[in-house]
C-alpha cells in the first residue's frame, strides 16, 4: 500500500510479535538441514562432478592410451598428458600406447567433465570426492600418483587415511555415466548401461531405467562397458 | 564460627549455582537458537557438545590478553572487573530455595538460602546493576576506539531509560507486597520476604491450591520489568551496545582473553539474576505444589527444582526472543523507553497505588 503506515493499536501489535515468535517456535521441531559434517556426510547427487579419478581394469591395465583427447578438450586447459608406447614385454595399457604423464591443475579445474565425454576408453571418471584443499600450490597439480586407483579401484586420497577422508566415499562409483548414459538410446532399454568404473559396485538405476544386466544391447555398444 | 561457615557456605553455594547456571545457559542459548534456525549447534564436546562453553572458557583462559596501544591502561583493566563483580554480587540476593529450620550445634535455626539476606534486597539490585553500567561505559571510553565507543555511548542512553522504568516496576511490586500478610520481619523490600509472602493464595477452601503470585495483581508491572530487564542485561532485541553488524562488538570490541570472558560471566550471570529476579518478584520464587506434604529437606530441593524450572523458563524466553526478534534502532529503543514503559509504569503506580491505599485504609468516603 501506498499510505503512510498506520498507528496500530497495541492489540495487533503485541498479536504481530506473538506470530513472530510462533515461527521460530516451530521451526524448532523440523529437520535439521546441517550435518556434523566431517562425521556425517551428506548423500550426494548421482552424477556430482567431483575430482577425477583414473581408471584401471579388472586385470590391472590402466585404462588410458595417452590420446590426449581429454587435454584436448578441456576448456580451462588444465590436463596436461604426454603418452608413450607401451613396452611389449611389460604393457602398462592393454594398447599400444599409456600415459606416461598426467596431471590435472585442480586449481584450474571446473570440473565441467568434458574430459570424462571426451575419453575413448572411459580413463578418467569422477568420483565424488571434494576434498581437496591443500597448502601449497604444487600440491593442487594432481599427477598420476594422486589420480590414478589403486589395483582394486580405490582412489588415492590426499590426506591418506583418517578421520576425514571417508572410505565408503572413496569406493562410491563415479560420475562417468554422465557421458555415456544410455537414456535416450533403443537399444539400451532395460540394460543396466554402465561399468564399475571404480572397480567396485554399480550405481542404482536411473529414473526410467531398469535394473537388469542381464539384457545385452547389440554387439556395437556392448564395447563401451568395461565388463 | 558456625555463623561465619554458613555465610561462607552460602555464598560459595550461590556462586556455584550461578557459574553452573551460566555454563549451562551459553550451551542452552547457542542449541536452542540453532533449534530454531534448523542447525545442529555445537555437537563436538561432550553429549551434544554440552562442554561446549567449559571448551570456550579455557580458551579464553588461555588467550594473549591484547592492550591496543591508544586505551587508558588503567581503565581498561578495571572494566572488565567492573562488569563481573556486580554480576557476581547480584546473584548473592537470590532466594534460591525455600529456608529451611534445622537444629545445629543444639540450636533452632532458619537456613536462609539467600546468600545475602538484605531487608533493602531490591534496592541492592538496582544499585548493582546500575554500577554494571559504568563497565560499558568505561570500557567503551577507555579503548580508545570508535566502535567501543558508540557502543558506549549507547549503553548510557539504554540504561538510564531502562532503570526508571524497571524500578517503578519494582517499586509497585514493593507496595503490593506491604500490604500482604507479613511473613517474617525483614519487610517488603527483601527479596525473600517478597518470595514468601507469594506462597499464600488469594482463594480460600478447594482453590487454596493456587498460589498468589504477584504476576496475576501486578501483571501489568511484570510485562513492563520483562521489557526492562531484556534492555538492562543488553539483550536481543535490545542489544545495541553490542550490535555486531554495525558497530562489530560494541563495547568490548578491544578486549580479548579472561578480560573478554569477563564481559561475557557478566552478561550471562546478569541475564540468570534478572530471570531469578523476575520469578522471584512476580512467579513465586521457588514457590510450587506439594511443598507442604513432603519432609522439609525434600521440600528445600523441591523448591529449588521449582526455581530452576521457572528460571529456565524465563531464560527460554530470553533466548526465544533473541531468536525471533531484529535489533532496535536506537531512537526506537529511546522512544519506547521514554514515551511507552515509564509512562506506562507510572500510571500503573498510581493505579497500584490506589487500590493499596483502599486495601489498607478503605475508601476515603467512609
Amino acid at each position: 500500500m501506498s499510505e503512510p503506515a498506520q498507528r496500530e493499536d497495541i492489540f495487533t501489535i503485541v498479536g504481530n510479535l506473538l506470530r513472530g515468535m510462533r515461527v521460530t517456535f516451530r521451526q524448532m521441531f523440523l529437520p535439521r538441514v546441517t550435518t556434523e559434517y566431517p562425521m556425517v556426510k551428506r548423500e550426494k547427487p548421482q552424477r556430482f562432478h567431483g575430482r577425477h579419478v583414473l581408471n584401471r581394469y579388472p586385470d590391472g591395465m590402466e585404462k588410458c592410451i595417452g590420446c590426449e583427447l581429454c587435454a584436448g578438450v578441456c576448456p580451462a586447459r588444465c590436463i596436461y598428458v604426454r603418452g608413450k608406447d607401451n613396452d611389449p614385454e611389460d604393457p602398462t595399457s592393454p594398447g599400444e600406447r599409456y600415459g606416461y604423464v598426467y596431471q590435472i591443475n585442480m586449481l584450474r579445474c571446473i570440473f565441467c567433465g568434458l574430459c570424462v565425454e571426451a575419453c575413448p576408453t572411459e580413463a578418467i571418471t569422477m568420483t565424488n570426492l571434494f576434498e581437496m584443499s591443500v597448502t601449497n600450490r604444487d600440491d593442487a597439480v594432481y599427477t598420476k600418483k594422486e589420480l590414478l586407483v589403486q589395483v582394486d579401484g580405490t582412489p588415492n586420497h590426499m590426506f591418506g587415511e583418517g578421520p576425514l577422508v571417508d572410505l565408503d566415499e572413496l569406493r562410491k562409483a563415479d560420475g562417468w555415466m554422465r557421458a555415456t548414459a544410455p537414456q535416450g538410446r533403443v537399444e539400451y532399454e532395460g540394460v543396466t548401461g554402465w561399468t564399475p568404473s571404480a572397480g567396485v559396485g554399480l550405481r542404482p538405476a536411473e529414473r526410467g531405467q531398469a535394473h537388469s544386466s542381464d539384457a545385452t544391447p547389440d554387439d556395437e555398444t556392448k564395447e563401451g562397458g568395461g565388463h | 564460627m558456625l555463623d561465619v561457615g554458613l555465610v561462607v557456605g552460602r555464598v560459595l553455594l550461590t556462586f556455584v549455582i550461578g557459574l553452573v547456571a551460566v555454563i549451562l545457559l551459553v550451551w542452552a542459548e547457542r542449541k536452542v537458537v540453532a533449534d530454531m534456525q534448523n542447525r545442529m549447534g555445537p555437537m563436538r564436546s561432550g553429549p551434544y557438545g554440552i562442554l561446549q562453553t567449559v571448551a570456550d572458557g579455557l580458551k579464553l583462559l588461555l588467550k594473549e590478553q591484547i592492550t591496543p596501544v591508544r586505551v587508558e591502561r588503567f581503565v581498561f583493566e578495571l572494566a572488565p572487573f567492573l562488569a563481573a563483580v556486580p554480576a557476581l554480587l547480584l546473584v548473592l540476593v537470590i532466594p534460591f530455595a525455600r529456608p529451611l529450620e534445622v537444629t545445629l550445634a543444639g540450636e533452632a535455626r532458619v537456613l536462609q538460602f539467600a546468600a545475602l539476606d538484605l531487608n533493602i534486597g531490591l534496592l541492592f539490585v538496582l544499585a548493582m546493576s546500575s554500577v554494571a553500567v559504568y563497565a560499558i561505559v568505561l570500557a567503551g571510553w577507555s579503548s580508545g576506539s570508535k566502535y567501543p565507543l558508540i557502543g558506549g555511548v549507547r549503553g548510557t542512553a539504554q540504561a538510564i531509560s531502562y532503570e526508571a522504568a524497571m524500578g517503578l516496576a519494582m517499586v509497585a511490586v514493593v507496595m503490593w507486597t506491604a500490604t500482604l500478610p507479613e511473613v517474617s520481619s525483614l519487610g517488603a523490600m527483601s527479596l525473600s520476604e517478597i518470595v514468601l509472602r507469594q506462597q499464600a493464595s488469594f482463594f480460600s477452601g478447594s482453590l487454596s491450591w493456587i498460589p498468589a503470585w504477584n504476576v496475576v495483581p501486578q501483571f501489568p508491572a511484570f510485562v513492563i520489568f520483562l521489557i526492562a530487564i531484556f534492555a538492562e542485561t543488553n539483550r536481543a532485541p535490545f542489544d545495541m551496545v553490542e550490535a555486531e553488524q554495525e558497530i562489530v562488538a560494541g563495547f568490548h570490541t578491544e578486549y580479548s582473553g579472561m578480560r573478554f570472558a569477563m564481559f561475557f560471566l557478566a552478561e550471562y550471570l546478569n541475564m540468570f539474576t534478572m530471570s531469578a529476579l523476575t520469578v522471584s518478584l512476580f512467579l513465586g520464587g521457588w514457590g510450587g505444589p506439594f511443598l507442604d506434604r513432603v519432609s522439609p529437606v525434600l521440600a528445600t530441593l523441591l523448591s529449588f527444582v521449582y526455581l530452576a524450572i521457572k528460571v529456565g523458563a524465563v531464560l527460554f524466553l530470553f533466548v526465544w526472543v533473541r531468536a525471533s526478534f531484529p535489533r532496535f534502532r536506537y531512537d526506537q529503543l529511546m522512544n519506547l523507553g521514554w514515551k511507552r514503559l515509564i509512562p506506562s509504569a507510572l500510571v500503573w503506580l498510581v493505579l497500584s497505588t490506589l487500590v493499596v491505599s483502599y486495601r489498607q485504609f478503605g475508601a476515603p468516603w467512609s
